[in-house]
This record gives structure tokens, C-alpha cells and sequence, in this order.
């Protein structure tokens, strides 16, 4: 969405993953990029080089911070630790909004670093924007939770995934982060319609739209982050836009990386979306 | 069935071992066979069974922790062989799941762990430590916290009997039996040659050259300040001596009695002595490893 609370009234365009592989060319290049993407844990750390090339990127770069291990739908409390060293990289980059999934990972204190999906019952919604709550409550910053691409769903599940999706960001009172590819990855993976999901989501709270590309084996798809992003993605990509106009977007690309011109240039692929919607704005 | 209850039940699959061809387990963690117990919380799908759908996690969830363990172990994996390596994180991961948020602390327990379980090391034993040692210390030396450097100049004038210095926390010191810093740089720069080539040939030759290389390993004793410099790490060899003299300042004694330990039944002749610890501070405050004492540390240790 242009400019509201869900995104730190900001309105910001097409963004990239900040990758190791491309840390010299963007230092040394300086490409104009809109914004980039961190992943925080890699920069939750005492000091070195990760944190010097931040600081340098932060001179040149709006940053926002989005995080792979807070496990909003774990049942346990957050760890106190991880909020800690979460604040002070957040005091650094004066990111705009945080993002991180809706899922689970760890239990008892046991990390499985996966993103494992949720069970859809409201008990799950209920625990999980709560925990949501609480974060942002100590971070001081909005909050976007991102749909995960699945492979498995549970017995126990009261609801769709979309459905649980606006439970949890209506409790919480906080923003999505639409992963457009996870969709269509789940959507292949357990026989849905991906645009129903996009129809029915929750577009107002819509921060940021991820982008991807995905790998297709026999029998399942899997979310590998190592290709360009395939059409059906751009479909729906350009139905998600439609419903919530001009929304921060990102390419993430994180595995077989190529040269920062071509992950650039996939992403900004995305202009031909946006550009409509903020032509269809004008009329 | 509660959230957490669900949780741990899946935790429990998910973190199972794989079998040898890397396949989930037909056993269940709590005996019944994974068939059933998958089949309990699973939906299937018209191409995937509940098992083949949880199964994919189980497999991410090793590979995904295996593969880090070899990016910060290379230099262990040389040593115990491939094979070996695999199986012996697999105990050590099955034992001491991780505890952290991040991947880049999934080795803090390997060395106590290995040193309650040191048939996994065979005949390499104290090789094998001092590798996992290094290499653990390469990982702290990246991303240790650096405090506020004193320069040369900040030292001068404020010596006195009781002077004490911090040594940065970025900065690791070792005792090692093994010269595994060669060792270890060797099967780095082997590694990168083969990243652009992987192939079998590549793989094979790789592998016939760690072999060699570990067999021609000799004990000796080697003392290591493994240390950051413009960001990139370094290993430094160091005297005895210098070591001590580290070690002691660390642990917040005074300079005056690190440098008596440092010399206590040292061979260096004294009348060298005043020089060598001269030449040795004016390197280390060049290469910023001086920095304010903990206070806290320094108070008991000089009590």
C-alpha cells in the first residue's frame, strides 16, 4: 500500500536482497537501487565486516530489516537475546518496518531453522498475534508478518491459510508481507486457487510483496529462491498490485546468485506493474 | 491437541536422523512406525503421502544443518574424513539440537561434546581438537566485537607498575599440538580452486590431497593469536612468551606481572628480554589488539 502505518509512511518502490556475492559491486558501483533488503540475523552479530559493509550501505541506502528466525507461531516466548541484538541492528538501520514469517521453527528452545508451517485453528492465531504484539511492543516499529510456502497441512487446521493469514494480522493489528510466489508455490503444493488467496487477503495491511523464483520436482514444488520469477508469479504479482496499489517490492534471490545487473534487472521487471497502477491512480 | 503438544510432535520427526540413503526414518521417535505417527497430524495429498509430505522437512532440516557445519568446518571435515564427519555432527546435532536463533552458532558445543565422545576422533585426536579449535576461533575472530582501539601514543607516558590492557575480544589465543594453520589455510585455498570445477575429477583429486596432507601432519608445538585486520582474518604465529603475556593481560593482570609470568622459565636470555617485549607491544598496539581492561575482571584478578 502507498504510505500508511503498516509501513513507517513510507512509499518506497523496488528493492533487492542484500547478498554477500554482490557487496563489492554495490560499494564500488554504487547502482541507484531504491532499497535493499537485509536479512537480519546475518548482521545480529558483534562487529566485522558484515556490519561495516551495513554501515556503508546505510550511507548511501534506505534498509529494511526482514528476518528469518523470530518464529512468530512458535508457541514458546520470544528469546529475550535474540530481541536484544534485534533492537540495536534495528537503532542502526532505522528500518521503517521489520518483517518476518508467519511460522514456526523452534520448540523447548530448540532451533530447527526451518520454516515450518502453521496449523490454521484460532488457538494458533490467537498465541501468534499475540507474540506479535509483544515485539513490536519492544522493538517500537511496525510489524509484517510473510505467508510461508508448505509442503505439509495438518488434520487439526480450522480454517485456510488465507483466512488464518487475516486472523492473525486483525488480532495483531499489523502488516503483511505478501509473498506472491509462496502462494503460487503452496497453491501447487496443496490444490488451491492462488488467486482466491490474493482476492482475499487483507489488502490494506499489505506492506511489502515479495517476488521469487521457485523450483518444480515430480510430485511437490519447492521455494528455492534460485531462479527468475516464472509468469504465474507475474500474474498474480499484477492481481496483488491491482488490490493494493503502489507496494514496496522485493526480488529475492539466494541461491546460484548471478551478477547484481541481472538480479537488478529481474526485479525491476516488477515496473511494468507498478507503472499501471500508477497510471490507473492518475486516471 | 494444543499448539505446543503439536509442536513437539513434529519437532520430534522433523529432527529424526535420516537413513543412510538420506530418507526419513520408517520408525517413529515414539516406536510406531513413522507411516502412522506422520498419518496422525499430516494431511496427504493426491501425489504425496503424509510421511513423503513431512519427509521433505526432515530432509531440509539436515541438509540445511549439515551443510553449514561444513562450511565452518572444512578443516575438521579433512581431518576425521567426510563420511566421518557426516555421521559424527549428525550425533553431536541429534545430542545437542541447536539452541541458537543463528546457524553461525551451531558449533559452540562440537569440542566439549567431542571431548565426551573422542572415538569419533580415531587415532587424530588431539589433531582433530586443535583443528576444531582454530577453526571455531576463525568464526569468533570474524565477527568478535571490537572495542575502541589505544594506539601507540595512548600507551606512552602512562606506563607504571600496575598498568593493565584489554585485549580485544576479537583477538583468540591458542596452544595447539598440531601446525594446523597451515593445515587448515592449505585445505581452504583447495577449496576455493575447486568451487569453479566441481567436478568428480576435482572432488577426487580434493580429497586424495587432504588425505596426504593430514597423513604429513607432525606434532608441534605451535601458539596461534588468531585476529581480524581490515576485516579479513589472519592467523599470527606467537612465542611461548608471547602467549603467556596475551593470555595474562587477558585475564586482567597487571603488565608487570604478565611479563614476569611470560618469563618464568623462559630460555630467552634476560639482557634480550626489554627489547622483545618492546618489539612484541609495538606490534600488537599497530595491529589494535590493546583496548581498555575490563574493570570488573581486573579488579579480582590483581586482588
Amino acid at each position: 500500500m502507498p504510505a500508511n502505518r503498516f509501513n513507517g509512511l513510507t512509499d518506497y518502490g523496488i528493492g533487492i536482497g542484500l547478498r554477500a556475492p554482490h557487496y563489492e559491486h554495490i560499494l564500488s558501483r554504487k547502482p541507484v537501487v531504491d532499497w535493499f533488503e537485509i536479512i537480519s540475523e546475518n548482521f545480529m552479530i558483534d562487529g566485522g565486516r558484515p556490519l561495516h559493509v551495513l554501515d556503508q550501505i546505510l550511507e548511501q541506502y534506505k534498509v529494511v530489516q526482514h528476518g528469518v528466525s523470530m518464529y512468530f507461531g512458535s508457541a514458546e516466548k520470544p528469546n529475550r537475546e535474540h530481541l536484544r541484538r534485534l533492537k540495536e541492528l534495528v537503532k542502526r538501520t532505522n528500518t521503517p518496518w521489520l518483517s518476518d514469517h508467519l511460522c514456526w521453527g523452534s520448540v523447548d528452545g530448540r532451533y530447527t531453522h526451518d520454516l515450518l508451517p502453521m496449523p490454521y485453528t484460532f488457538e494458533a492465531a490467537r498465541l501468534t498475534a499475540q507474540k506479535v504484539r509483544e515485539v513490536r511492543d519492544f522493538l517500537e516499529i511496525p510489524i509484517a508478518v510473510e505467508n510461508v510456502s508448505s509442503y505439509a497441512e495438518y488434520h487439526v487446521s480450522e480454517m485456510t491459510e488465507w483466512e488464518f493469514l487475516n486472523e492473525v494480522v486483525e488480532q495483531a493489528d499489523c502488516g503483511i508481507l505478501l509473498d506472491v510466489n509462496n502462494i503460487y508455490v503452496s497453491a501447487q503444493n496443496h490444490g488451491f486457487n492462488p488467486f482466491t488467496y490474493v482476492n482475499r487477503i487483507s489488502a490494506a495491511r499489505v506492506t511489502q510483496i515479495h517476488i521469487a523464483g521457485h523450483s518444480k520436482f515430480k510430485k511437490y514444488i519447492l521455494d528455492t529462491h534460485d531462479h527468475p520469477v516464472l509468469d504465474p508469479v507475474w500474474k498474480l504479482y499484477e492481481r496483488a498490485i491491482q488490490r493494493t496499489g503502489h507496494t514496496a517490492t522485493l526480488l529475492e534471490w539466494d541461491d546460484s546468485i548471478p551478477s547484481f545487473e541481472e538480479v537488478h534487472r529481474e526485479a525491476l521487471k516488477a515496473n511494468r506493474f507498478l507503472a499501471d497502477t500508477a497510471l490507473a491512480v492518475a486516471v | 491437541m494444543t499448539l505446543v503438544s503439536l509442536q513437539r510432535a513434529i519437532a520430534r520427526a522433523v529432527m529424526q536422523p535420516l537413513t543412510s540413503s538420506e530418507r526419513m526414518r520408517r520408525s517413529a521417535p515414539d516406536g510406531s512406525s513413522m507411516s502412522a505417527y506422520t498419518a496422525r497430524f499430516i494431511k496427504p495429498n493426491d501425489r504425496l503421502t503424509s510421511l513423503e509430505r513431512l519427509e521433505i522437512y526432515n530432509r531440509q532440516y539436515w541438509f540445511r544443518l549439515l551443510s553449514s557445519m561444513v562450511e565452518d568446518f572444512p578443516g575438521l571435515r579433512a581431518v576425521v574424513g567426510s563420511k566421518r564427519f557426516d555421521a559424527m555432527c549428525t550425533a553431536y546435532l541429534s545430542e545437542y539440537p541447536s539452541r541458537s536463533f543463528t546457524l553461525r552458532n551451531l558449533g559452540t558445543g562440537l569440542e566439549g561434546w567431542l571431548r565426551k565422545h573422542p572415538h569419533w576422533l580415531r587415532g587424530s585426536r588431539l589433531l582433530a581438537l586443535d583443528m576444531l579449535r582454530l577453526e571455531w576461533a576463525d568464526v569468533e575472530a570474524f565477527d568478535g566485537q571490537a572495542k575502541a582501539a589505544f594506539r601507540a601514543e595512548d600507551l606512552e607516558g602512562i606506563a607504571g607498575p600496575e598498568l593493565t590492557l584489554g585485549i580485544q575480544p576479537y583477538v583468540r589465543l591458542l596452544k595447539l599440538h598440531y601446525p594446523v594453520d597451515d593445515l587448515l589455510l592449505a585445505v581452504k585455498t583447495r577449496e576455493d580452486e575447486g568451487i569453479s570445477f566441481a567436478s568428480n575429477a576435482v572432488l577426487d583429486r580434493r580429497k586424495h590431497f587432504e588425505v596426504q596432507a593430514v597423513a604429513r601432519q607432525k606434532p608441534a608445538r605451535v601458539f596461534l593469536a588468531v585476529h581480524r585486520l581490515d576485516f579479513s582474518v589472519y592467523f599470527r604465529r606467537i612465542s611461548h612468551e608471547e602467549y603467556v603475556l596475551l593470555s595474562s593481560l587477558r585475564n586482567g593482570k597487571s603488565v608487570q606481572r604478565s611479563i614476569e609470568s611470560a618469563f618464568h622459565k623462559s630460555a630467552v636470555p634476560p639482557a634480550d628480554r626489554a627489547l622483545s617485549v618492546q618489539h612484541s607491544f609495538q606490534t600488537w598496539a599497530t595491529l589494535g589488539w590493546f583496548c581498555q581492561p575490563d574493570e570488573k575482571l581486573r579488579a579480582i584478578k590483581n586482588k
